[in-house]
């Protein structure tokens, strides 16, 4: 198992959280230490920076559940970059992306924000 | 909130998850009187209806030697067994493997005439844990993962849910005492493996956290897929179609 690291960075209106590793239930502390980083300086978004993700299990989807409900009460939309066709697939399947905006990449994510 | 399991995984094989579906097939599965799942599709706490709820339910395996990989292995093999009486699990012929389906009748009270007809896919599963995403039309819009870790010297089993209820009838329910149900299931469920492993007085700690307060009202037209009103119906109609021989 490789531990998850979170760097938190900012453009704009939007917070990014650039993960690496592995996500599963134990992660949800560091996840929401890092989301509330991202938030403090009054997001509109939150981006999820996957491209650094090595493996990520069902109780990792399911902390993205309660993510994406503390982004929605604090009325932010929450996107997802560099996720392999894999993960795209798994957020399909769990029918995440219904919720959760899929971007390619940072750049077209900050697009969708400023859009 | 928190979560108290530590879910190192087993395996790192793209395996451990179901394969993208867009409709559920239980051509796999034997037994049941009813398949209200096949040409459903999926529904998870986004889709559902009522308040969020996750739920963990957990017990240690005090005095039993086992690891937390074997306690999983014998919990897949005869997962129905540990059920509370009266309430039917049909498992996949193939056993609980990513990308089956599971139907189930339940009651929803006891002793209940109607039996609600339902069922789950194994949405991802490694030696020491397995996930269950529910279909349209269940009660619950959930994933519940059932895990067994260490704890110090001790294998504990959990069951945990992340679950909305459906639609607006579900919700009612569930706030009228399925909610209470619910849980003595789970709590039951894990006190039936422990036993089976040899613990001779299991404990079950709970631990209820509601997520989100807020009810989906987008999600309100979930009645229409119903499985409650759909084995309610079948229940009823159960005499024309057999003097028909339709049933």
């Amino acid at each position: 198992m490789t531990a998850m690291t979170i760097l938190v960075s900012r453009d704009g209106d939007a917070g990014i959280l650039h993960i690496s590793g592995d996500i599963t239930s134990g992660s949800e502390g560091d996840l929401m230490k890092a989301y509330t980083q991202a938030s403090d300086a009054g997001a509109t978004a939150i981006v999820l920076d996957f491209s650094g993700l090595e493996y990520m299990n069902s109780g990792g989807i399911g902390l993205l559940v309660t993510l994406l409900v503390r982004a929605q009460r604090a009325g932010q939309r929450l996107m997802a970059i560099g996720l392999t066709e894999h993960y795209r697939q798994i957020l399909s399947l769990t029918r995440l992306d219904e919720a959760i905006e899929i971007h390619d990449d940072e750049a077209a994510a900050m697009a969708a924000v400023t859009a | 909130m928190t979560n108290i399991a530590p879910d190192d995984p087993g395996t790192r094989s793209e395996a451990n998850w179901a394969k993208p579906v867009d409709r559920l097939s239980a051509a796999g599965v034997s037994g049941a009187k009813d398949d209200a799942v096949s040409g459903k599709r999926v529904s998870g706490p986004l889709q559902g209806f009522g308040q969020l709820w996750q739920k963990t339910f957990k017990a240690p395996l005090t005095g039993v030697d086992l690891t937390p990989e074997a306690v999983v292995a014998i919990w897949k093999d005869a997962f129905p067994t540990f059920w509370p009486t009266g309430q039917k699990f049909y498992a996949p012929l193939s056993g609980i493997t990513p990308g089956e389906v599971a139907l189930l009748e339940i009651a929803p009270v006891p002793g209940a005439p109607v039996k609600l007809s339902t069922g789950v896919m194994v949405l991802y599963a490694d030696d020491e844990s397995f996930t269950f995403m529910t279909p349209e039309g269940h009660t619950l819009s959930a994933w519940i993962t059932f895990s067994a870790y260490r704890e110090g010297d001790v294998t504990v089993v959990q069951a945990q849910a992340l679950e909305r209820p459906s639609d607006p009838f579900d919700e009612l329910a569930y706030m009228l005492g399925g909610n209470r149900m619910n849980n003595r299931f789970w709590q039951q469920t894990l006190q039936n493996l422990a036993r089976h492993v040899g613990v001779a007085e299991p404990v079950v700690e709970t631990q209820i956290v509601c997520i989100d307060k807020n009810r989906q009202w987008r999600h309100v037209n979930n009645l229409r897929n119903s499985a409650t009103v759909r084995s309610a119906w079948r229940t009823m109609t159960s005499p024309l179609r057999k003097l028909t021989g339709k049933g």
